[in-house]
């Protein structure tokens, strides 16, 4: 049976951009009412994962043009000037916010918000909450958000497709996970906050949610996805369980070490080992480069063999237990937990893991999409600020800043539309019969969902991994293809309507499919080297040809179609990233 | 073949059971799987329709906590070894209605947290633009601890009061009411101590302590209860010195 509910603005996701975005709807104007899907409980989003800190300058010596700076040469010079400008302008303003609303950020000794170093950034402008940042500002969000009553929650309610009218969305299909139910719920503006995809890749750092499914949503409803060839690896997860060890760890002055004990960042062009950590520099470097100084050592036979494949080694020791329980006590936790080894007395084996998403659903400053009524913010978005690499603590950061400007946006925007009207059931109750004929209703599929997201995953990490190259993508899209043909045939175990998890699992699924697509077909026209893309057989940057951001849209066969779109430049005309300099 | 340890996992479907059942599987015995790992070997290789919460897979989201062996866990930080040779049983958290398998029913929780009004309280709100509210290390640390809960509701599972008497707030939901009184930015403990003392609130608990074992954070939300008794009482007192509002 199908249900239907209204609302002025409806947000897809829950995550500190959706929580965000919702309480600026409320904000902006307290008459409208504001609705939030989630597929999990609010406070179970993956910001909740995130460790280290956002930035936003704070300190004296700091000035708003160094972070710009910083976050342009950071993406290779594929960041938009003017998103970059206005984000690095309100990052400090909406930190602050969340300090108002209670985030419990660390503090120097009179009290004012304590900052600490990150990686590609020349000045120390990371606010942190120990190192459960995420944590911290994903529950800080949550429970301010419960204060307005404006606010209505679909909790464990999964989005499966926007309704459209004429062109202009209107609200979204979700099924209430706990009945199985098909909700179709209509909204003026909808804001899709769904995060990033990284579980497209076998070993990544995302949590199992994150699937890609709003990108998927945006992109079969006919609007483009944006540099979607850029991925970031994270140069430091533990092998295994791919669990992150949070950049913070290299801030606080930990050392990156080969086989030899050698700090081997120093012939990559870093910069030169010092005892105490230099910004901008060595282990503070950009994370596309970390990653790739990785393969060349384990080219050159100096990483250490390990039972899950090549490591490298981080050594905090030398801090300290004080200073690793004042700085980093996740860090020992998950050490100690996951590692059974302690980073006080004992080395830490680490390798490059899929962090990160730089691309997403097209957007402009406001949050807005080529489709009339439709937003997106936070991972699922790019503005672009991130460009080719994202430096750690801008994402966090990116989720507040132009979460508030979607909802905004969004908010004004609903305030002068009319109601959509109730012939979008019929959109729904379409909807409904897909997802009955497809797969709960279905016998004798003969895929399995595992197999197939399997074969996926292995595919992305061979091909599309920290370096690439035309041949391994071709054969990545063909595998592909052969892949979302076989998916036709998926069978689920699961025939029941209350909390059917393994549907989910094959929406998510499908959700991959789709975007792991999109990845190929851009790193695949991408003909050039920048940043967190690697192509051996392009390996130069050709500003002449790819200074501009790749917009892959879907086609009628459901196959990807790239073109390309300028970049805004302002003030930083394109130059050499320079690092340890 | 590699060693193998026998899951037991609760399995209930509410459109066709009238009550739960246990089910074995055999999962390979890895040295380095958590139980939440067993349980998506079973969900991917053997049966899809096994259901269960999760996501981080780290600790952190608080999804994934179950019954292992009868104590509440994460079942995503909890090692099979630890449970060799086996057989190691999964069930869904006491206390809580089950939904589907090891899935629960947690809404009440959530209406709990909004009840203490879990979020900064002030008379005056000023301007973000004249930036923060000083707030020193030491302060910082008097509720900090109290901050760190995960919403897991392992505490919850464990309460012998809450499993007598669902009106109970519960640990978590109390712990965090005294996060935020504890918060040198908050304004709003008598607000929360006027919502807490209309019903049983605090004076339910029995100070068994069982929350703060089973709490994987270290939250110490039994202590957070304790401090809590001691204000209201405090408040209490005032309330017959003083007229209201005086106070
Ligand atoms: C381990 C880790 C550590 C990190 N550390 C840092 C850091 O220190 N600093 C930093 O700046 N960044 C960090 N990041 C990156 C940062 O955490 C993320 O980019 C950011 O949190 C994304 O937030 P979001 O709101 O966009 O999405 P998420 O928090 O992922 O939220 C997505 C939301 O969408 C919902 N959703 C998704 N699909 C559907 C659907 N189909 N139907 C309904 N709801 C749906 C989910 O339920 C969820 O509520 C880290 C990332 C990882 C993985
Ligand atoms: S207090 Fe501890 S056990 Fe209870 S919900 Fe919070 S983190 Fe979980
Ligand atoms: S899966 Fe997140 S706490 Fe276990």
């Amino acid at each position: 049976m199908l249900d239907i509910s209204s609302h002025d603005v409806l947000l897809i996701g829950g995550g500190g951009a959706g929580l965000r975005a919702a309480i600026a709807v409320a904000e902006t104007n307290p008459n409208l009412s504001v609705a939030v899907i989630s597929k999990v409980y609010p406070m179970r989003s993956h910001t909740v994962s995130a460790e280290g800190g956002a930035a936003g300058v704070i300190g004296k010596n700091d000035s708003l043009d160094e972070h710009c700076y910083d976050t342009i040469s950071g993406g290779d010079w594929l960041p938009d000037q003017d998103a970059v400008e206005a984000f690095v302008k309100e990052a400090p303003l909406e930190l602050m916010r969340l300090e108002h609303w209670g985030c419990p950020w660390n503090r120097e000794p009179d009290g004012h918000i304590a900052v600490r170093p990150f990686g590609g950034m020349k000045k120390e402008r990371t606010w942190f909450a120990a190192d459960k940042t995420g944590f911290h500002m994903l529950h800080t969000l949550f429970q301010t958000s419960l204060k307005y009553d404006a606010v209505a929650r679909y909790d464990e309610y999964y989005a499966t497709k926007l309704l459209m009218d004429d062109g202009q969305v209107q609200g979204a299909v979700a099924v209430e996970l706990s009945s199985g139910k098909v909700q179709a719920i209509t909204a003026k503006a909808v804001i899709i906050c769904t995060g990033g995809c990284g579980r497209v890749f076998p070993f990544t750092t995302n949590a199992a949610i994150k699937t890609g499914d709003g990108m998927a949503l945006t992109y079969r409803a006919g609007a483009p996805l944006k540099d979607m060839e850029f991925i970031q690896y994270h140069p430091t997860g533990l092998p295994f369980t791919g669990i992150l060890i949070t950049e913070a760890a290299r801030a606080e002055g930990g050392y990156m070490l080969n086989k030899d004990g050698y700090r081997y960042l120093q012939d990559y062009n870093l910069g030169t080992p010092q005892p105490t950590p230099v910004l901008r520099s060595m282990e503070l470097g950009p994370r596309d480069r970390l990653s790739q100084a990785f393969v060349k050592e384990f080219e050159r036979g100096r990483t250490v063999e390990g039972p899950y494949g090549a490591v490298v080694h981080l050594d905090l020791r030398h801090l300290g237990e004080k200073k690793i329980e004042a700085k980093l006590p996740f860090v020992r936790e998950l050490c100690l937990k996951y590692e059974n080894l302690d980073p006080v007395r004992e080395l830490i084996p680490v390798r490059p893991v899929v962090h990160y998403v730089m691309g997403g659903i097209h957007t402009d400053l406001n949050g807005a999409t080529p489709l009339q009524g439709l937003f997106a913010a936070g991972e699922a978005a790019c503005v672009s600020i991130n460009g080719a690499n994202r430096l750690g603590s801008n994402s966090l950061t990116e989720c507040l800043v132009f979460g508030a400007r979607a909802g905004r946006a969004a908010a004004e925007f609903a305030s002068v539309q009319r109601p959509p009207g109730r012939h979008l059931l019929a959109q729904a109750a379409e909807e409904e019969e897909r997802l009955q004929d497809r797969f709960l209703n279905k016998s004798g599929g003969r895929e399995r969902i595992a197999t197939l997201r399997e074969e996926m995953q292995k595919t992305m990490e061979q091909s599309a991994g920290i370096y690439r190259s035309g041949e391994s993508l071709q054969h990545a899209a063909g595998k592909l293809r052969e892949l979302q043909e076989r998916f036709e045939d998926i069978g689920l175990d699961d025939h029941s309507r209350a909390f059917n998890t393994e549907l989910v699992a094959a929406l998510e699924l499908a959700s991959m499919l789709d975007v792991a697509e999109s990845v190929i077909q851009c790193a695949l026209q991408r003909q050039e080297s920048r940043g967190a893309h690697q192509r051996t057989d392009f390996p130069a940057r050709d500003d002449q040809k790819y200074l501009a951001h790749s917009l892959v849209s879907r086609q009628a066969d459901g196959s990807p179609v790239v073109s390309y779109a300028p970049v805004t430049i302002t003030r930083w005309p394109p130059a050499e990233r320079v690092y340890g300099k | 073949m590699a060693e193998q340890i026998a899951v037991e996992v609760t399995r209930f479907s509410p459109e066709r059971d009238k009550t739960p059942s246990i089910q074995s599987f055999d999962v390979p015995l890895r040295k380095e799987w958590v139980v939440l790992d067993a349980l998506n070997y079973i969900k991917d290789k053997v049966d899809g329709s096994l259901s269960f919460r999760w996501s981080c897979r780290m600790g952190v989201c608080g999804s994934c906590g179950m019954m292992v062996n009868g104590e509440p866990k994460l079942t995503c930080a909890t090692f099979l070894t630890d449970y060799a040779p086996g057989p190691v049983r999964i069930e869904p958290l006491k206390n809580f209605p089950v939904m589907r398998d090891l899935i629960v029913e947690i809404n009440d929780f959530l209406g709990k947290l909004s009840k203490v009004k879990p979020w900064i309280i002030r008379q005056k709100e000023k301007p973000v633009t004249e930036g923060e509210y000083l707030q020193t290390p030491e302060q910082l640390d008097t509720y900090k601890q109290f901050s760190m809960c995960i919403n897991c509701l392992l505490c919850y599972a464990a309460c012998p009061v809450y499993g007598l008497d669902p009106m109970f707030s519960g640990p978590a939901a109390l712990a965090l009411a005294q996060r935020y009184n504890m918060d040198s930015r908050d304004e709003g403990k008598e607000e929360r101590m006027d919502i807490l003392s209309q019903h049983d609130g605090i004076w339910g608990c029995t100070f068994v302590g069982e929350c703060t074992q089973v709490c994987p954070k270290h939250v110490d939300p039994a202590g957070a209860i304790q401090q809590y008794k001691l204000t209201a009482t405090q408040e209490w007192f005032k309330s017959f010195i003083m007229p209201k509002g005086a106070k």
